[in-house]
């Protein structure tokens, strides 16, 4: 039994009334403080990657070349494209930071990201089989998924995908288990669905590994080794953030049911309920896209994301007024705790039974839910 | 202020590198411009921007900004306007005005003046924050409100307030140009101290013969007196048929000239602009019943109050949606004329052009969407 089924409607009304309260006042306070932070954020990532892509042209400085191009490429992905493509600056009425308009810096495009991002991601957080997210059909990352030999690998296999994760996203609307395991798909469909996705995927190859190492001339090897690695460190970090987001031991997942006939307030526990933060410097939340608040990201997902950090005091206060869990610990904390979940879904289980709720259901919360 | 400026040959010269193929693989996704812009936000490859090098105020309740634009400018044909865009606040405000000055003056420099609008956002603010260095953006200029490449022979003037400008434009032209034609501008102003260019004018008339230049003043005296009317045009231009006519002004002094003209059956000879745009609905209006313009498909309906994407869906379009609550973004739009309603806080949106969500909009009198 879940703390979920434990609210009566009207609180889930009072909660849903809170955030609305929260969103609110953000939206009404937004102004040139939040355009002067994005547009320093994007000059400070063109920086780092012209700078980046220059050091790596210079043997003595190719290693400070890879790290900013890596800081480039994260701070680019995170905290500009991931925020400016869920409409956090859509008010600011320029182009440049439009969520119709930014595209970013990895292999996968903006209009199918905005589409499992967005909404899937955001709408079905964490029910299985309608969030995609929800191992990335490579993984079993909740006892709701039905367990499957494949998944003895899911270490190895998550390992991968951190790896090659902006491939990995970039080809996630292909559904490949549909075609590989489950058979559902065709060959044919497939590459008519890759065709798209091949675009800009071609596009970001041509870029890090033909043009910018031809640039070079006889140094070429040392700018495609420097591309490689700056792409794998942004792989791995903004796929770490990701899952300490949604999968550390926690945080929910849920059945397709509570999708039904749900309110406001339901939408937003949900939400809560699925996501988990971490704790760091200043530095670490701007590098994760605050997505180190991802409850509040979850909550607000259209709100300027270096807001989170100045509301995630009133949403914890909404917690504990109503008994709601705030998940969150350490970077390290979250990180051992993903991997726990991700080992323990390696191997068949039967649903956890649940700790008994705090109090009795009320058979309204029931109906409601 | 930026580190340093470029000359506009320069940036020209550059420009076929800036656009070619390679550097766009080089920058892609985000474009040349997003890097140029770091460096100097008038340095760009697509994209018309402006400088702003003297601000005057020549009446109480007007400015005038000189700009420099970049290279990317093309010009504009007297009478045409452009859009002028300002950020304030974080957030960016547009708006439609036209260049007053010469089209043929040397240091590429463009006029406007903008009548301050109490109610008004962007024009408020440059009446308070206008300033030397200021970055703007710029469209380029459009609009069939425009001297004609062939020059007409005889041509009238006439303009009521701030609706000087695009004729003051094609005055200033024609007189660089050295038009030999007669050209009588007729000008209406509430008083001298209202009244623009005042000083200019009287040097333009001074200086060419052909030019009548005739101000009537509803407070003072002018060349002329009282409100525009048949008896005071057939006085002071009695060959106003034989003229190609360019008209500017607010709404009441525009209806008065339309009917002379209509009932002559000169239409065809009369060029207007109008400055003022049709009103807006008011806050409190309800959500239907307005006119819901569809530009891309074509396509018109009436407002039932449901939200966009349900109209436009019912009206047949298939616009991309996801979430239908607000938060994924899928359905963002253009709109560009109209108010809206956000259904979740009930806040009402400016009435200009801005990305809007269908899913959570309500219409406020008549929208036209970019769908």
């Amino acid at each position: 039994m879940s703390i979920y089924d434990t609210l009566s409607p009207k609180d889930f009304e009072a909660i849903g009334a809170e955030f609305d309260a929260i969103r609110e006042d953000v939206l009404a306070d937004l102004g040139s403080r939040d355009a002067d932070y994005i547009r320093g954020i994007i000059k400070r990532q063109r920086q780092l990657e012209i700078g980046g892509r220059a050091m790596m042209m210079l043997p003595p400085t190719w290693l400070a070349g890879i790290g900013a191009l890596s800081a480039s490429k994260i701070l680019d992905n995170m905290e500009i494209g991931h925020n400016i493509m869920h409409g956090q600056y859509d008010w600011m009425n320029d182009p440049a930071v439009s969520s119709r308009h930014f595209d970013w810096d990895t292999a996968n495009s903006a209009e199918q990201w905005k589409r499992t991002h967005n909404y899937e991601h955001h709408t079905f957080t964490n029910v299985v089989g309608r969030d995609h997210d929800v191992g990335y059909g490579l993984l079993r990352m909740s006892e709701d998924q039905p367990w499957e030999p494949r998944f003895l690998f899911n270490a190895p296999l998550a390992v991968i995908l951190h790896l090659f994760f902006q491939h990995f996203v970039a080809i996630q609307n292909l559904k490949l288990e549909d075609y590989l395991v489950y058979k559902t798909k065709t060959r044919a469909e497939l590459r008519e669905e890759f065709r798209p996705m091949w675009k800009k995927m071609r596009k970001q190859l041509a870029k890090d590994y033909a043009l910018f190492p031809a640039l070079a001339g006889p140094l070429a090897p040392l700018v495609f080794v420097g591309n490689v690695a700056a792409n794998a460190t942004r792989n791995v970090w903004a796929c770490a953030v990701i899952f300490n987001g949604h999968f550390p031991e926690q945080v929910e997942q849920f059945d397709e049911s509570v999708v039904d006939n749900e309110t406001r307030g339901h939408w937003y526990v949900r939400q809560l309920l699925g996501s988990a933060n971490f704790e760091g410097s200043k530095l670490m939340h701007i590098m994760s896209g605050n997505l180190s608040h991802q409850i509040e990201h979850h909550l607000f997902p259209d709100l300027p994301a270096h807001r989170y950090a100045e509301i995630a005091p009133r949403v914890r206060a909404v917690c504990e007024q109503y008994g709601l869990p705030y998940n969150t610990g350490s970077f390290w904390k979250q990180t051992a705790s993903t991997w726990k979940r991700i080992l323990r879904m390696s191997l068949p289980s039967k649903r956890q039974p649940e700790a008994a709720p705090q109090q009795p259901a009320t058979t309204e919360a029931r109906l409601a839910a | 202020m930026p580190a340093f400026a470029t000359p506009q040959n320069a940036q020209r010269r550059l420009q076929p590198i800036l656009r070619s193929k390679l550097i766009a693989r080089l920058t892609t996704p985000h474009g040349v411009d997003r890097y140029l812009e770091q460096i100097d936000p008038l340095w760009s490859a697509f994209e018309t921007r402006a400088r702003v090098t003297e601000v005057t105020r020549q009446t109480a309740d007007t400015v005038t900004l000189r700009l420099q634009p970049n290279a990317n400018w093309q010009g504009f044909v007297p009478g045409q306007y452009l859009q002028l865009s300002v950020d304030i606040d974080g957030r960016r405000y547009t708006r439609c005005f036209s260049p007053a000055n010469s089209c043929h003056a040397k240091d590429g420099h463009i006029e406007l003046t903008a009548r301050i609008n109490p109610e008004g956002t962007l024009t408020r603010h440059l009446r308070d924050h206008a300033h030397a260095g200021m970055i703007v953006g710029l469209s380029q200029a459009a609009g069939d409100f425009a001297l004609p490449a062939q020059r007409p022979e005889r041509i009238l003037l006439i303009s009521g307030g701030s609706g000087i400008t695009p004729v003051m434009s094609m005055l200033r032209s024609l007189c660089d140009e050295g038009h030999r034609g007669p050209i009588t501008f007729l000008h209406y102003a509430r008083s001298k101290e209202d009244q623009l260019y005042t000083e200019e004018l009287e040097q333009l008339a001074a200086r060419h013969a052909n030019v009548t230049l005739l101000r009537s003043y509803e407070q003072g005296a002018g060349e002329l007196y009282g409100r525009f009317s048949r008896e005071q045009l057939e006085s002071a231009a009695p060959d106003y048929a034989d003229a190609t006519t360019f008209l500017c002004g607010p709404p009441p002094m525009m209806a008065a000239v339309e009917a002379v003209w209509a009932a002559d059956g000169l239409n065809a000879q009369l060029h207007r602009e109008r400055f003022v745009v049709a009103a807006s609905a008011p806050a409190t209006a309800e959500t239907t019943g307005g006119e819901l313009r569809f530009v891309r498909s074509e396509r018109l309906a009436v407002s039932d109050g449901a939200t966009l994407l349900e109209q436009a869906e019912a009206a047949g379009l298939r616009p991309d949606y996801g979430c239908r609550m607000g938060i994924c973004h899928a359905c963002s739009c253009r709109k560009t004329t109209g108010r809206v309603r956000d259904i979740r806080d009930g806040r009402l949106s400016g009435d200009g052009e801005e990305d809007i969500q269908l899913c959570v909009s309500q219409p406020v009198g008549s929208v036209t969407l970019e769908l």
